[in-house]
């Protein structure tokens, strides 16, 4: 287990620039992405990232806030979270 | 290479965002025994001291946790050691004074509720146990976020029912000094037998007499989270389907706690103690116990078997939790508070819930009787008679049983009381008002049951 490794859940209307502005502030606050999925799910756009903040010299907060504005200004859903809850609870 | 699983992550999200999955509580247990003394003005002093230094992050750092895996973590609070003996060896006893002290350093440290005020007389009473118990009204009127428990009985010793009888009273009296707000007081006071001294949840946390220095105790919950999967399988599957179902959930949600548990006592640098899985209610619509009986074929919480459904829910979830941690203590099952719940609330409304029925039930669910109102004219005798069923339960049974009733004043059955947060609103319930009282008068201790000599 990695608290370094985070996963981006971004979901809400399909359009144009979606993950390059996303990307683009992960790039900003040097965060690496490892993976990415991307789906249309009952019609909705969902995107999976994932990523690792351990070369950041960003905080956390930081970047979940600036990914949280992003989030915000294209009018997407978006959770910002540390990768370990999933594997916790997803794992025997 | 790192893996992820994108059905996992909706789930997660899913449960936390539809199903109020949350962490109910972060509780630091604190030993407060070194701070008696002789002098009470220095021991508040140290009190205050003592809360205010270890609890001083518990907020903050709660606030990161809560940052870094987005699940709500609904409270902060604290349990200490009980009162009752850190305020024994003052030559003058003031419990109010200290009640006041704790109010205070919970405040200064941001955390909702502080548990321990509180004494354990199931066997019999100190000078201190009694001073304490005589002084809860009045402590609980002028203090905000103080709880305060009292164990009244144990498999091992049986039923204290002097202390059964006076916290009858005290009961009745802790309504009245706060019936501007419902008797609020009465919903802050526990009446416990078998009391768990690890129990992250209020009203009844404190941090027992065998407990270490300190700990960070950890409550999940998740009723709505339960309910979801349960409403999810087909109306056929048959038991052995749904008890697995309960488990599986009570597994994701145990470890969820579990990892929250341990970061928060890496980030304080104190033990982790235990996690407590209960299925505590919110009144949020969905985040109902009640909701799973309904979820699992039962018209509504009061029909007949709902002991049944419910037996089988609190055991499911005890499996589940084990499973997914090596430290499950506490209360871990299922809780059936009647305000606390919107379903048990709408079944209480519509008289199909009684009280009968909720005494029926405390001896499958985690623990008792649960902010049930009652008519404000219920005779203390009464009062006294409804706890020593419950304790009754509790000894037979070697579990947990507890009474939070609120004799709430000036109103009657039909009427409500309104307490607003997590403490929710209920209907004013009918209860037996035959008379109990030569039975209480008899005073003494109900002997243990002949299963307490079991060395």
């Amino acid at each position: 287990m990695d608290e370094n490794k985070i996963i981006v859940t971004i979901s809400g209307k399909d359009g144009v620039g979606i993950v390059a502005e996303i990307a683009s502030v992960l790039a900003k606050y040097e965060v690496n992405i490892e993976d990415i999925r991307q789906t249309i799910m009952q019609g909705c756009f969902m995107m999976f990232l994932l990523a690792d903040i351990s070369k950041s010299k960003y905080s956390f907060k930081e970047i979940k806030d600036a990914l949280t504005q992003t989030g915000s200004k294209l009018g997407m859903e978006i959770w910002i979270q540390k990768k370990e809850i999933f594997d916790k609870m997803h794992t025997i | 290479m790192t893996f992820f699983n994108e059905k996992s992550i909706i789930e997660t999200i899913n449960m936390i965002k539809v199903h109020n999955l949350d962490i109910r509580t972060v509780t630091l247990a604190l030993s407060l025994r070194d701070c008696c003394g002789e002098n009470i003005k220095e021991v508040g002093e140290k009190i205050y001291n003592k809360i205010t230094k270890y609890a001083k992050n518990l907020y903050t750092y709660a606030s990161e946790i809560e940052e870094e895996y987005s699940i709500p973590i609904i409270n902060k609070r604290i349990a200490v050691t009980p009162v009752s003996l850190v305020g024994e060896a003052c030559k003058e006893y003031d419990y109010v004074y200290l009640a006041k002290v704790l109010d205070e350093a919970a405040k200064e440290v941001n955390v909702n509720f502080i548990g321990g005020f509180s004494a354990l007389v199931e066997k019999g009473c100190t000078k201190g146990d009694i001073a304490l118990i005589e002084s809860i009204p009045e402590a609980l009127k002028q203090t905000q976020r103080v709880c305060s428990s009292i164990n009244l009985a144990s498999t091992k010793a049986g039923i204290n029912m002097d202390a059964v009888k006076k916290m009858g009273e005290i009961i009745k009296e802790t309504a009245r000094l706060t019936a501007e707000q419902d008797g609020i007081g009465a919903a802050k006071l526990v009446c416990f037998c078998n009391v768990p001294g690890d129990n992250p949840f209020m009203a009844g946390a404190f941090h027992g007499y065998g407990e270490g220095e300190c700990a960070l105790n950890i409550g999940v919950s998740g009723p709505g989270v339960v309910r979801a999967a349960v409403e999810n399988l087909p109306k056929d599957a048959d038991f052995g389907e749904l008890a697995n179902k309960i488990k599986q959930i009570a597994f994701k949600i145990t470890t969820t706690g579990e990892l929250v548990g341990r970061r928060m006592a890496e980030k304080m640098n104190i033990p982790f103690g235990i996690i407590d899985l209960s299925l505590a209610p919110t009144p949020a619509i969905g985040d109902s116990v009640a909701g799973i009986f309904q979820a699992m074929g039962l018209e509504h919480a009061g029909a007949h078997g709902t002991t049944a459904a419910l037996a089988m829910l609190n055991d499911a979830v005890k499996k589940g939790g084990i499973m997914a941690s090596s430290y499950v203590g506490g209360l871990s099952g299922a809780f059936i508070p009647v305000s606390e719940d919107a379903g048990m609330i709408e079944a209480a409304k519509k008289g199909v819930l009684t009280f009968d029925k909720l005494e029926a039930m405390t001896s499958v669910c985690s623990v008792g009787l649960d902010m049930i109102a009652i008519p404000g004219d219920t005779s203390t005798s009464v009062i006294s008679g409804i706890i020593a069923d419950e304790m009754a339960i509790g000894m037979i049974n070697k579990k947990t049983t507890a009474v939070r009733i609120i004799p709430v004043p000036n109103k009657k059955v039909g009427d409500y009381a309104v307490y607003g947060g997590l403490l929710g609103e209920a209907p004013i319930m009918k209860v037996n008002s035959l008379s109990s009282e030569t039975f209480i008068n008899r005073g003494g201790r109900i002997p243990a049951p002949i299963h307490s000599l079991n060395n």
